[in-house]
C-alpha cells in the first residue's frame, strides 16, 4: 500500500527550542492513526508540519509523495478550538462553505450552487443541519468542533488531520464525534491527536506517542509492554487505563471488531 | 448650514470628503477590528507624521510624505511581525514614537518660520482642497474595489488565516495588501480628522455597528452609514458652534458608541430579567 505521509528523521526547532527531534513516521493510505502525548510533546507541531505550516529544521516530510505545501489540496485540517476567534460575525453555514474556497487569489469569487449543496450535505452528516444559520458565537464546544470537521471535509480531503477534536466537548458529543471519525476512517486516511487513549484505542489502527521524539509507534493494544512504553507520554491517562481495567477490557473489544 | 452648503465650495468639499472617508473607514475599520490590528493602525497613522515633516523640509506635498511613511511603517511592522522576532506591540510602540520624533526633527530643521501643523494632527475638514478631495476619492475607489472584488477571500482570511493558508489562499499577499489598505486609509483620514484622531474614526463606527449587527457584510455597511452620520453631524456641530471639526466628529462618534453600548447593555439586562422572571413564576 502506498504512503499517505512519510516522515524521515524530522526535527523542528522553534528558535533554540526543539519541538520535535528525529521523528520518523509512516502513515499508510487508509490508515487511522491515533497520536498521543503530553502537552508540549509536539503533537500539534507534527500536524502543522504535515500541513507545511512550520519550517522543517532537518529531515523530510512527504505527503502523498509530494512536499507538504504542494499536497495541501488533499488534506483536511481540524485545528484546535481555541485557535479561532468565536466572536467573529459568521454563521455555521458560511464557515463550512469556506472549505470550498478556490486556491490562489480569486477576484469576484462566488460559491457555486454545488459548493452550497456540498456544505449542506456535510452539515447534515455532522448533525448540524438545524443550526446552519446560527452565529458561531452561539455554539457549544461540541457543535463548534462538528462544524470544524464539516469545514475540513468540504475540501474533499484524502487525508484528515484532527487536533484534539474532543477538547472542551461534552460526553455525548464526544461519542458522536468519535463515531463520525470512525465512519470517515473507512474512506480516508486519518491522523487524530487526542488525549483519550481509552476512547480511541479500540478504533484506531495504530497508535503513535510523541514526547519531543517518537516514543511509541505500533499496535493500539494496551498490553503491559505498551503501557510501560507509554509511561513517558501521559501519566494521567495511564492512571485511567490501569484503574479502569482498560488493559483487560480493550483488547477484547478490539477482538470483537476484528 | 444647508443654505451655506449651496453657497460655499469648501463646505461641499468637506461634506464629500467626510462621506468618502466614512466609506474607507467602514470597510477597513471592520477588517482591522476583527483582525485585532487597531493599535497597529494607530502606530501606522502616527508614524506618518514623520512624512509630513519631511515633506515640509524638502518642499514636497506633506500628504505624499505621510503616505510614504505610513506605507514604510506598515511594511516594517508587518515584516517584523511575520518574522516573529520582536513582540509586535513593542515594535508598534517604537514606530509610533519614532515617526512623531522624526516629524518634530524635520520641522525643526526647516529654515524660517515653522508651519502650522495642527491641521495634520487634528484634521480640518473645512480646509479640504480639490486636490485633497481627488486623492481621497482615488483612495476610496481603490480600497472599495480591492475589498469588494476579493470579498470572500478576505472573509476566509480574516476568520481563520491558518485554514485559509491550508486551502491554498495566498495569505502573505492578503497580509501585505491589508497593510497597504491601512496606509491608504490613514492618508485619507489625515485631512478629515488628523493623525491623532484617526483611530477614533476607524474604531467607533465599527464598534457601534458591532453592537447592532452580527453579520460581516451588514457590519461593514452599517459602519459606513454610521461614519457618514458622525462626519456630517460633526461637521454641522463644528460649523454651528465654531469648534474644531476633527474634535467634534471624534467626540460625537465616541459618545454615540458609549450610548449604544449603554442602551444595548440595559436592554439585554431587561431581557434577562424578563426571562428569569418568567421561568420563576
Amino acid at each position: 500500500m502506498s504512503l499517505a505521509v512519510n516522515i524521515e528523521n524530522l526535527s523542528v526547532y522553534y528558535g533554540q527550542t526543539p519541538a520535535l527531534t528525529n521523528v520518523s513516521l509512516e502513515v499508510e493510505q487508509g490508515e487511522y492513526l491515533g497520536l498521543l502525548g503530553p502537552n508540549g510533546g509536539g503533537k500539534s507541531t507534527l500536524l502543522r508540519t504535515i500541513l507545511g505550516l512550520v519550517p522543517v529544521s532537518s529531515g523530510t516530510v512527504r505527503v502523498f509523495g509530494d512536499k507538504p505545501s504542494k499536497s495541501r489540496a488533499h488534506v483536511g485540517y481540524v485545528p484546535q478550538l481555541n485557535s479561532i476567534d468565536r466572536r467573529f460575525p459568521i454563521t455555521v453555514f458560511e464557515v463550512v462553505l469556506t472549505g470550498r474556497m478556490k486556491k490562489g487569489i480569486s477576484p469576484f469569487f462566488r460559491y457555486s450552487r454545488e459548493d452550497r449543496e456540498i456544505a449542506e450535505a456535510l452539515l447534515e452528516k455532522v448533525g448540524l443541519r438545524e443550526l446552519k444559520a446560527r452565529r458561531i458565537s452561539e455554539l457549544s464546544g461540541g457543535q463548534f468542533q462538528k462544524m470544524l470537521i464539516a469545514r475540513a471535509l468540504a475540501v474533499k480531503p484524502s487525508l484528515l488531520l484532527l487536533d484534539e477534536p474532543t477538547a472542551s466537548v461534552d460526553a455525548a458529543s464526544r461519542d458522536q464525534i468519535y463515531s463520525l471519525i470512525e465512519e470517515l476512517s473507512r474512506t480516508m486516511t486519518i491522523i487524530l491527536v487526542t488525549h483519550d487513549l481509552l476512547a480511541v484505542s479500540s478504533k484506531v489502527h495504530r497508535l503513535a506517542c510523541l514526547n519531543g521524539s517518537l516514543i511509541y509507534h505500533g499496535e493500539p493494544k494496551l498490553s503491559q509492554r505498551i503501557v510501560s512504553s507509554l509511561y513517558g507520554c501521559e501519566v494521567d491517562l495511564l492512571a485511567h487505563g490501569l484503574t479502569d481495567g482498560g488493559e483487560k477490557k480493550h483488547p477484547g473489544e478490539r477482538g470483537k471488531n476484528d | 448650514m444647508i443654505e451655506a452648503l449651496f453657497k460655499y465650495r469648501f463646505l461641499q468639499y468637506a461634506l464629500a470628503s467626510g462621506i468618502l472617508a466614512s466609506i474607507v473607514c467602514g470597510i477597513v475599520g471592520v477588517i482591522i477590528v476583527e483582525k485585532k490590528l487597531v493599535m497597529m493602525s494607530g502606530g501606522i497613522a502616527h508614524t506618518s507624521y514623520g512624512g509630513v515633516g519631511l515633506g515640509y523640509l524638502l518642499g514636497f506635498e506633506p500628504i505624499i510624505g505621510a503616505f510614504i511613511f505610513s506605507l514604510l511603517a506598515s511594511l516594517g511592522i508587518g515584516y517584523i511581525k511575520r518574522k516573529g522576532g520582536e513582540r509586535s506591540d513593542v515594535v508598534i510602540g517604537l514606530f509610533w514614537s519614532l515617526g512623531m520624533a522624526l516629524g518634530i526633527l524635520f520641522i525643526a530643521l526647516m529654515p524660517g518660520y515653522p508651519p502650522d501643523l495642527s491641521s495634520y494632527l487634528f484634521g480640518n475638514i473645512l480646509s479640504v482642497t480639490k486636490t485633497d478631495l481627488r486623492l481621497i476619492a482615488g483612495i476610496t475607489a481603490v480600497v472599495t474595489l480591492l475589498v469588494v472584488s476579493l470579498y470572500n477571500n478576505w472573509k476566509a482570511y480574516i476568520f481563520d488565516e491558518e485554514f485559509a493558508l491550508v486551502l491554498g489562499l495566498k495569505t502573505a499577499f492578503f497580509e501585505y495588501l491589508l497593510l497597504l489598505l491601512i496606509s491608504m486609509t490613514v492618508v485619507a483620514l489625515i485631512r478629515v480628522v488628523g493623525i491623532i484622531l484617526a483611530l477614533a474614526l476607524l474604531t467607533a463606527p465599527t464598534a457601534t455597528a458591532g453592537l447592532l449587527t452580527a453579520d460581516f457584510k451588514k457590519r461593514i455597511i452599517c459602519s459606513i452609514l454610521l461614519g457618514c452620520v458622525f462626519c456630517i453631524a460633526g461637521l454641522w456641530i463644528s460649523f454651528e458652534l465654531n469648534i474644531a471639526s476633527g474634535a467634534a466628529i471624534v467626540i460625537l462618534s465616541a459618545f454615540c458608541y458609549l450610548l449604544t453600548y449603554a442602551v444595548n447593555y440595559i436592554s439585554n439586562a431587561l431581557k434577562r430579567k424578563n426571562l428569569s422572571g418568567r421561568t420563576n413564576s
